[in-house]
């Protein structure tokens, strides 16, 4: 089912002009209404008139993580305060919390966005939505709240954390779409195999896992553990939350609701636009939002982006699952390294379980990397010769796939801390 | 006389208090060692244990958290004397039975040799006494 075709399925004419007519007015907006912005618009020399379409884009200044920190709490919003009607703050994971204020509209944009998200994973009024997110000032709780609600679904509202207790919502209210973190997917189908319940005696059909990135190779796990179907849903709180994009039946990649953030690709050093298909850093530039409208948000998840026509019949641009962020990039020895890439690694070797942390430190002027990988017990050896055969496999996919030398070290079952919200995956210990 | 036994081997992190919290889990399920062994490399180790009580032992690891894996090897009782463990070597060699490793232990008075052997069954076999 499609939620709402007339937006989903529009000609690409079409599409642009409403782009163009709603960028218009937000520019409008943000000039009259937002210091920041106004300051460096005329610093570029640029009059909202500048602007007639969404052609014109690249004139119109960036806006970053560091912006909204430096005006936090509400130093960006674009209406009085007496228009909030809630307020959402990131986890703060890598750095000062930022605030985001939303309107009455913006929350049901919002809910607009999660319900045509869920309908792209096939859910319907008459499934049962478990939202596992955490609730709170994090969208993912709230925000997939609101849009099941929209759909009509029965909502779960679970909340993150608590698994014995997920498990038992899971059996009792026959839960059919379960929305959460990857890395708590994956940790809940271990906890279901430990009950020694069957996965696939569950009515549960459904995965909509996001908030952190993962794997093709991770996906698969999911899928064969929960016996489900897993969809991407991607979104950030600083421009909204989950539901600004997700993957669709096809699972060609994600639809992004353009009709409400515009998004581009850019080459993160030039920041020129790339082609459709070439990983760039995503941008977007909010089309309808009231109490906080961003332009051109810096989002550092690098993805790209297709324009044309998908098998599903929605035509709106999709994105690639995001590769990673420019930010969680390490640099080791000079080498680009993402943790994504460390997960697609064990995921292949069997004996390795897919929860690993990665220690980065410095001896001397030297980096180092570690990777703690935990065994499978099946595969746990009385012999120590079979252990160290085992640690210099894993040793030798990861040097190749990562071009760095790593340390393996080899750890004991659940040491590594399982997540019930955003994974921690990297610590780094290195003093610069 | 020699006969195959089960051994259970657990995964342990070469870290302070380790092996002490493994003794506790074991100690705490009533279940006694009766020989044991520690292998280890600069990260980690191998606890290699004989105990009494097989299951519950290896239910009580489980509880814990633990990586356990079993295993058959061979308890081989050696007379107090000398060549005796050459004895047994030989007749494995002659046979090409791979030995992996070789711990010992006592109980009443009695020596014995715990054998991690390519083939347990053929290594029992060739021990029994020639009639």
């Amino acid at each position: 089912m499609i939620w709402n075709e007339p937006r989903e399925c529009m000609g690409r004419d079409e599409m642009h002009h409403l782009q163009s007519c709603r960028l218009q007015s937000v520019v409008k907006k943000v000039y009259h209404n937002v210091p920041f912005y106004r300051t460096k618009m005329q610093a570029l020399g640029l009059e909202p008139d500048d602007i007639k379409g969404v052609e014109d884009i690249a004139k119109l200044p960036f806006t970053t993580k560091q912006d909204l920190r430096d005006s936090y709490p509400f130093g960006l919003a674009a209406t009085p305060a007496s228009e909030f009607v809630r307020v959402h703050a990131s986890s703060g994971t890598t750095g000062k919390p930022t605030a985001v204020p939303h309107s009455r509209k913006d929350l049901e944009m919002f809910a607009e966005c999660v319900a045509r998200a869920l309908c792209c994973t096939g859910a319907t009024k008459n499934d049962v939505i478990q939202v596992s997110y955490g609730y709170g000032l994090f969208t993912g709780g709230l925000g997939l709240h609101d849009g099941a609600t929209k759909l009509g679904a029965t909502v779960i509202p679970a909340s993150g954390g608590n698994t014995r207790n997920q498990l038992t919502l899971l059996q009792d209210f026959g839960s059919t779409v379960l929305a959460c973190t990857p890395s708590y997917a994956l940790f809940l189908s271990e906890a279901l195999a430990e009950a020694g319940i069957d996965s696939a005696k569950l009515p549960l059909r459904i995965g909509v896992f996001g908030a952190e990135p993962w794997t093709a190779e991770m996906r698969e796990k999911i899928e064969t553990g929960l016996q489900i179907k897993a969809y991407d849903i991607y979104g950030l709180s600083e421009v909204m939350g989950p539901g600004m994009s997700d993957s669709c039946e096809a699972r060609n990649g994600l639809h992004i609701a353009e009709d409400h953030f515009y998004p581009e690709a850019l080459d993160p050093d030039t920041l020129t636009a790339v082609p459709d298909g070439v990983v760039g850093e995503l941008v977007f530039t909010h089309l309808t939002k009231e109490a906080m409208p961003l332009l051109r948000y810096r989002t550092r998840d690098l993805s790209s982006l297709h324009h044309e026509a998908c098998a599903c019949g929605r035509t709106n641009v999709r994105m690639d699952r995001v590769k990673g962020r420019s930010d969680d990039m390490l640099i080791i020895r000079g080498v680009n390294v993402f943790p994504s890439q460390v997960e697609s690694v064990l995921l292949e070797i069997p004996e390795a379980k897919p929860h690993y942390m990665i220690i980065v430190d410095r001896e001397g002027t030297l980096d180092t990397l570690e990777i703690q990988v935990e065994i499978g017990e099946r595969y746990f050896s009385d012999e120590m010769a079979q252990l160290s055969t085992l640690k210099n496999k894993i040793k030798h996919a990861l040097d190749n796939a990562l071009r760095v030398s790593v340390i393996v070290s080899l750890v004991e079952h659940k040491t590594i801390q399982r997540s019930e919200g955003k994974a921690k995956r990297v610590i780094d210990r290195r003093k610069l | 006389m020699a006969m195959v036994v089960k051994q259970i081997s657990v995964f342990l992190e070469n870290e302070a208090g380790h092996f002490l919290e493994l003794s506790r889990v074991i100690g705490g399920a009533g279940v006694n060692i009766t020989a044991l062994s520690l292998a280890e490399t600069a990260d980690y180790g191998i606890a290699r244990m004989i105990v009494d009580d097989v299951d519950q032992g290896v239910r009580a690891l489980h509880e814990a958290g633990y990586s356990v894996n079993l295993t058959d090897v061979l308890r081989v009782e050696v007379p107090d004397g000398p060549g005796a463990l050459a004895r047994i070597l030989a007749s494995f060699a002659e046979s090409g039975v791979n030995v992996s490793y070789i711990y010992g232990y006592s109980s009443g008075g009695t020596a014995f040799l715990i054998i991690k052997a390519g083939d347990p069954q053929k290594a029992a076999e060739l021990l029994k006494p020639r009639v």
